[in-house]
């Protein structure tokens, strides 16, 4: 079946061919590890095979010995054997998780080509979406949808997070697979080896629109990467907080799309599950609780913390075979059954109005918080 | 609220006539099939009235044989299901690539995954794992019920409950789209609104029961119950392995039980433990639904390895290789099943040394597992080996199983984990195990232990030919899955944009296809069976050559099971017995007390059953009623005093004469 694939046109076994150092390793690691197991593995079945033969009932030849039913040292051998592979496996496996940890930065670009020591690693943010991939570049202060470029043999610094449900970064050339989470960020250290259009995806189901969650990864030169930067900054749109809203909208197979300039801290409140003005922060209700809570303002607060609402305030919930189970037409604003309101006030973004308290709509600036985190300055 | 009082709301809670998919052609035609064969099937019943006779012998038994015969029936129907799920699916696939959207719109094929998963493990597997271990352990430990005969048939009524619970949903509403773990937080009520994950929650909870408490049972009826002499070390393998089973079960579905209820109570009320606002934890869920679901692949996998130990030393003519080892093997692999769940998403980004941890735990499963293969292997070496029915599907399961193993311990590599996690290749490597294992062994057993329960053997020629449609078809389908896992596909779309995967999933469409040829002739063997079962049939009780103790008794066994109860000298002990000349006691039969039918298991899983629907449609009123009624149906089920009876000594004797002339016949 590996064989035929080469037969069949267009097929590219891309784990087992990656560009990148980090997918090299681990595609080396499948190998080693396959061929261990195979020590034991072919002689198995080559054996059951065997036996099977030799000791058929029609065999007059075969030895049969019923009362062969234990024997101490083949118990040792048969036990030990397994054991010995998988001392050996398990060795690769700890040194093996540990140096290619997604955590843990790079130290090599290919083998015996150690990251230069003045080296800064290229920082992208991820952030998942209703159905595509938003990559946001704080260095160069540009943002871009559903596809995303980096320069060869320049260490990669992806830091993630997801704004509804669970996904997965995968671009199989280039490196392992990391789950993209709301609320929490992940990092994966990667680096790409060869120029190429490679393509990455989401690797963990997340409705309706995954299938189609997928997105360009581009390798280039340091100076095609310069123009990529450039042709993104030449966009008119800039990615602040009212843009990222609208785009976070569930969609599916969207287009690619640039903005030359990105709001500072979007990122950060991103995670923070506060990207709408007048939003709480995860982290200042984690200093609420610390500081022992705040029962005053508690139901103030809580409004301000309600953030599981991604799909359902936009009534995109698809219409398809069996739709109305929901309760609810896939469009209107009917309420849903089982969805209690917590909050029927549109004003203050009821969960299930259409929210108008947009920036600049009715709410005041952002609250502090929004813009004290670790940012990398505010030039874009 | 109050404002615009809702009659039909309080009524219907939110049922209406458009939960009905009448707008759905592929549905209406699946329910004009599944109501016409139902109407055939009840009027059959009710032309020939049966139905005293259905209610009377089979929907009231407390027997353990004829409770595991209807869990067997349930997980083929069941099967049928969730084949015709895989169907869908696989065509799908070979038909949505570039720009073809297929047949089936992501809102219908998102349930089509998530119900073949479900299904194919709560409602197929697991009933059929527990119908074997419900009929046959009880013989092979000389019992002549289980420990709660009445427990029993309430745990087989719930599964029944549950599973109608999620076939309801193909036409009442929608079933789930989560995945068949629910994963959080897209399970959570804000993700998903409708009533699809509350359909899994209910089914699962009401199946869930009746799980928990048949493991509770057949733990009691191994340790208690064993006849004199038997001590553990002497138990036939299948009865460790039920053992170990079992013991997972009671150890982990109250783990699941509390997972959903936890859910439930996201969904339900409005609680923050797997959302991600007010501080809910989706990774919270993500552990502890998989330290559930990883001890539960070794609940379906252990009783497949007793079927195989017990069918190849059997049709070795010798007694089982390694023994002992093959218990402790049983023991560690049960013991540290409990410890890999981390596995399952080494990509959530846990830190290296949790990651080696639980990579290195799964590897060390492959070790005993390992050792069983090697103790099969030398059970064969100098064996006599007859290569009948029950045994050609061992020949198909090692080659296919220590494959599925490789790639098992090939993703237990956290890093080698990180770009074949999720993906095709995945989805080969565990139904590399769960058919190449869990299902080849269920039926395996089938072939072995049906003359036992029906006085005749399975046709062969059928029986072939099904075997190797389901090899032949089973290889088809996951080698170009495994191809493409490494061609970097994920698993769950419904679409592709890549032409490039098409033939490769065009050759999996063809598999599936033979092994619904494998399925069928699996059903037509039982039909043609049943027609030759004159040419068929088994007087002896042991067509075999059996060695365990459930071949010592009339096939099919008589409802006490055992005239009198057999006195274990040594392992194999009908085989022992054989060789030491015992003869069958003809005279001298005492009046046997045994436990009396009742109906209050179908009772209460029936209210259990309503209560899960109510739950899910949100009709309050019946909720609060059916839930009443089953606590004063449990209440005045302990006031039934009226539980045992005896068989007497002339119904014993009668019995037994029969058996005298059914085995003069065949000699």
């Amino acid at each position: 079946m590996l064989i035929s694939c080469g037969a069949l046109a267009g097929c590219k076994l891309v784990v087992m061919d990656p560009s990148g150092d980090v997918a090299v390793q681990e595609r080396n690691l499948i190998i080693a590890s396959t061929a261990l197991m195979l020590l034991v593995i072919i002689p198995v079945i080559a054996l059951t095979f065997l036996f099977a033969r030799h000791y058929r009932a029609s065999n007059p030849d075969a030895v049969y010995d019923p009362g062969f039913h234990h024997s101490t040292q083949l118990e040792v051998v048969i036990w030990t054997i397994p054991l010995l592979i998988i001392i050996a496996l398990g060795a690769m496996a700890w040194v093996s998780t540990h140096t290619l940890d997604p955590f843990r930065p790079l130290s090599r670009l290919g083998p015996k080509r150690p990251v230069p020591a003045d080296t800064k690693p290229l920082e992208v943010q991820v952030v998942s979406l209703d159905w595509k991939w938003l990559f946001i570049y704080p260095e160069q202060g540009v943002a871009s949808v559903n596809e995303m470029a980096a320069p060869v043999d320049r260490p990669l610094a992806f830091k993630l997070t997801s704004s509804s449900v669970w996904n997965t970064f995968y671009v199989p050339a280039l490196a392992g697979m990391i789950y993209t989470m709301a609320g929490m960020e992940t990092q994966l250290q990667a680096v790409i080896n060869r120029e190429g259009d490679y393509w990455g995806l989401s690797a963990h189901y997340s409705g309706s629109g995954f299938s189609r969650m997928n997105f360009r990864f581009r390798g280039v030169s340091a100076q095609g990467f310069e123009a990529w930067v450039t042709q993104a900054k030449a966009s008119q749109d800039t990615l602040d907080r009212n843009a990222y809203l609208a785009l976070e909208k569930p969609s599916e197979a969207d287009p690619v799309r640039y903005y030359g300039t990105v709001e500072s801290g979007l990122y950060q409140a991103i995670i923070g599950m506060c990207p709408e003005n007048g939003q709480m922060c995860i982290a200042e209700m984690h200093h609420i609780d610390r500081m022992g809570g705040d029962e005053k303002n508690s139901e103030e607060n809580a409004k301000r913390l309600d953030y599981d609402n991604r799909r359902l305030e936009s009534g995109t919930e698809p219409s398809g075979a069996t739709f109305p189970a929901s309760g609810r037409p896939p469009q209107g604003p009917v309420q849903p059954q089982g969805m209690k309101p917590r909050d029927q006030d549109a004003a203050s973004g009821g969960i299930n109005q259409p929210k108008h308290a947009l920036p600049g709509a009715s709410g005041g600036p952002a609250p502090p918080q929004l813009n004290t985190g670790p940012s990398n300055g505010d030039s874009h | 609220m109050f404002a615009h009082f809702d009659i039909k709301q309080l009524i219907f809670g939110r049922l209406s006539l458009e939960a009905i998919p009448y707008h759905e052609p592929i549905l209406v035609a699946t329910f004009a099939v599944v109501a016409l064969a139902g109407i055939a099937l009840l009027g059959a019943v009710t032309w020939f009235g049966k139905w005293d006779y259905l209610w009377r012998e089979w929907f009231t038994t407390i027997d353990h044989k004829r409770i595991g015969i209807m869990y067997v029936i349930l997980a083929i129907v069941m099967l049928l299901r969730g084949f015709a799920d895989a169907l869908m699916m696989l065509v799908q696939k070979a038909l949505s690539v570039g720009a073809s959207e297929g047949y089936l719109p992501p809102h219908h094929y998102d349930q089509i995954f998530t119900a073949h998963g479900t299904i194919m493990i709560f409602f197929m597997a697991m009933p059929f794992v527990t119908g074997m271990m419900n009929y046959i352990m009880p013989l092979q430990i000389g019992a002549r019920d289980v420990a709660f005969p009445f427990l029993n048939n309430f745990s087989f009524w719930m599964t029944v409950g549950g599973a109608t619970l999620t076939m309801l949903s193909l036409f009442v509403g929608e079933f789930s789209r989560a995945t068949w773990l629910a994963y959080a937080p897209l399970s959570g009520a804000a993700y998903s609104p409708g009533v699809g994950v509350d359909y899994y929650i209910w089914g699962l909870q009401v199946a869930g029961v009746g799980t928990t408490l048949s493991g509770i049972n057949l733990i009691a009826t191994v340790i208690k119950m064993r006849a004199p002499g038997m001590t553990l070390m002497k138990m036939p393998v299948f009865c460790w392995t039920t053992l170990a089973s079992n013991a997972l079960i009671v150890t982990i579905f109250p783990v699941l039980t509390a997972t959903l209820a936890l859910l439930a109570l996201d969904r339900y009320v409005g609680t923050h433990f797997f959302t991600n606002d007010f501080g809910g934890n989706s990774m919270l869920y993500m552990n502890l639904i998989w330290i559930w679901g990883h001890p539960e692949v070794y609940v379906l996998v252990l009783p497949a390895f007793g079927i195989y130990s017990e069918v190849v030393s059997t049709f070795c003519s010798k007694r089982l290789f390694g023994y002992t080892s093959m218990v402790y093997a049983t023991a560690v692999i049960a013991l540290v099943s409990w410890l890999v769940w981390l596995h399952h998403f080494f990509t959530m980004g846990a830190g290296p040394n949790v990651n080696s941890f639980f990579g290195i735990a799964s590897m060390i499963i492959a070790i005993p597992t390992g050792a069983k293969v090697f103790n099969w292997l030398f059970t064969m070496y100098r064996g006599r080996i007859r290569f009948e029915g029950p045994f050609i599907w061992v020949m198909g399961f090692i080659p296919t199983f220590v494959i599925g193993g490789l790639t098992g311990v090939l993703l237990a590599v956290p890093p080698a984990d990180f770009v074949v996690h999720n993906s095709l290749f995945l989805v080969a490597h565990f139904h590399n195990v769960i058919i190449g294992g869990v299902v080849f062994g269920l039926l395996a057993g089938v072939q072995y232990w049906f003359p036992k329960a029906f006085g005749y053997k399975l046709d062969p020629f059928w029986g072939k030919v099904s075997f190797w449609c389901w090899l032949s078809g089973f290889w088809t389908v996951f080698l170009p899955l495994y191809v493409l896992g490494l061609m970097g596909v994920t698993r769950r779309t419904q679409h592709f944009d890549d032409p490039s995967v098409q033939p490769y999933l065009t050759i999996a469409a063809i598999g599936v296809c033979v092994i619904m040829v494998g399925i069928l002739t699996f059903v037509l063997q039982l039909i043609v069976s049943y027609f030759r079962r004159e040419q068929l049939r088994d007087f002896t009780g042991d067509p075999w050559g059996g060695r365990t103790l459930e071949w010592s008794t009339s096939s099919p066994p008589p409802p006490y099971n055992f005239a009198f109860t057999p006195v274990v000298h040594d392992l194999d002990a009908w085989w022992d017995m054989k060789r030491r000349g015992y003869e069958r006691p003809l005279g001298g039969f005492r009046p046997i007390h045994m436990p009396k039918n009742t109906g209050a298991g179908v009772v209460l899983a029936g209210l259990s059953t309503v209560l899960g629907f109510a739950l899910i449609w949100y009709i309050w009123w019946l909720a609060a009623l059916s839930f009443a009624g089953l606590i004063a149906a449990a209440i005045t089920h302990t006031f039934n005093y009226n539980r045992d009876f005896y068989i007497s000594a002339e119904d014993v004797v009668r019995l037994e004469n029969q058996r005298t002339a059914q085995l003069a016949a065949g000699a």
